[in-house]
């Protein structure tokens, strides 16, 4: 195996052994952490694909913003009485067939991919040659705007939802 | 230089993970949790689709996947809270107010 390979290997291993254990901890700030070092790891990965913007909105937003969301959410509830009881509802074992069936299926299908489109303008070197953010940049702003649009609007109604379903009822 | 396949079996992988973990879990926290999970692998076989193809396309659509799950956190979060206020659980099987 070639060095990128190998790296490779340690990610791949790393984050399956990671998320299957942020799935099976019983108590969920553990869970919270391990996500984080698995968030990490995927930056890591992102970099390994030449997605450095990708690498760093994965750490700002996900680890910087969304997971600490869900942990000041964990310090509103109260989750003593969580924690003694079973973890898992009693549907577990379908639950556990229907993955192992899924992610054998969606692998078998992987090999069957024979036909590739052809390749696009943003070869390594054209990006490194503008730079990623200017390359990332100018997609979004021309060619994926009214989405971009959209996405603020998405991001409003939820900053709107949140708030109205999470305060005191006024009367 | 590391296959494409290789991605999208890890990217599978990581989903089924993220499936078991919405399907099996009694803890509402730890579903989100899997939601997210199942986000990010997806994220991963697009960058790498972004990445082998040579195109942006991927990438910006990672973006708006992200944008979307910031969204769903905030908002699924809240009617957590709000629904907790009410009845002090957090485990789905006892969530039954809508049971007829």
């Amino acid at each position: 195996m070639t060095t990128p390979q190998l790296f490779f290997a340690y990610f791949a291993v790393s984050m399956t052994v990671l998320s299957l254990l942020v799935v099976t901890r019983r108590n969920p700030v553990h869970s919270v952490f391990l996500m984080l070092l698995l968030f990490i790891h995927i930056a890591a990965l992102y970099l390994f694909l030449n997605a450095e913007f990708l690498a760093a909105i994965q750490i700002i937003i996900y680890a910087g913003a969304i997971l600490v969301l869900f942990l000041f959410v964990m310090m509103l509830l109260n989750l003593k009485q969580e924690e003694t009881v079973k973890k898992y509802q009693s549907q577990w074992p379908i639950s556990a067939v229907i993955a192992i069936v899924f992610a054998i299926f969606l692998s078998m299908i992987v090999g069957k991919i024979t036909v590739m489109p052809p390749l696009g303008e943003y070869s390594i070197e054209a990006i490194k040659a503008e730079g990623t953010m200017m390359t990332i940049g100018k997609v979004l702003y021309t060619q994926y705007l009214l989405p971009f649009e959209i996405a603020s609007l998405v991001l409003l109604v939820a900053l709107i939802g949140a708030v109205v379903l999470a305060k005191k009822s006024v009367e | 230089m590391v296959p494409l396949s290789w991605y999208i079996i890890l990217s599978a992988v990581i989903f089924s993970i993220g499936v078991f973990g919405f399907l099996a879990r009694r803890n509402l926290i730890i579903m989100f949790i899997s939601i997210e999970l199942m986000l990010n692998s997806v994220n991963i076989s697009l960058a790498a689709f972004s990445h082998y193809l040579q195109v942006m396309r991927g990438q910006i659509l990672v973006f708006f996947v992200i944008t979307v799950a910031a969204a769903e956190a905030a908002i699924g979060l809240a009617i957590l809270i709000a629904y907790y206020k009410n009845n002090p659980t957090i485990k789905v099987d006892e969530i039954n107010l809508l049971k007829g």
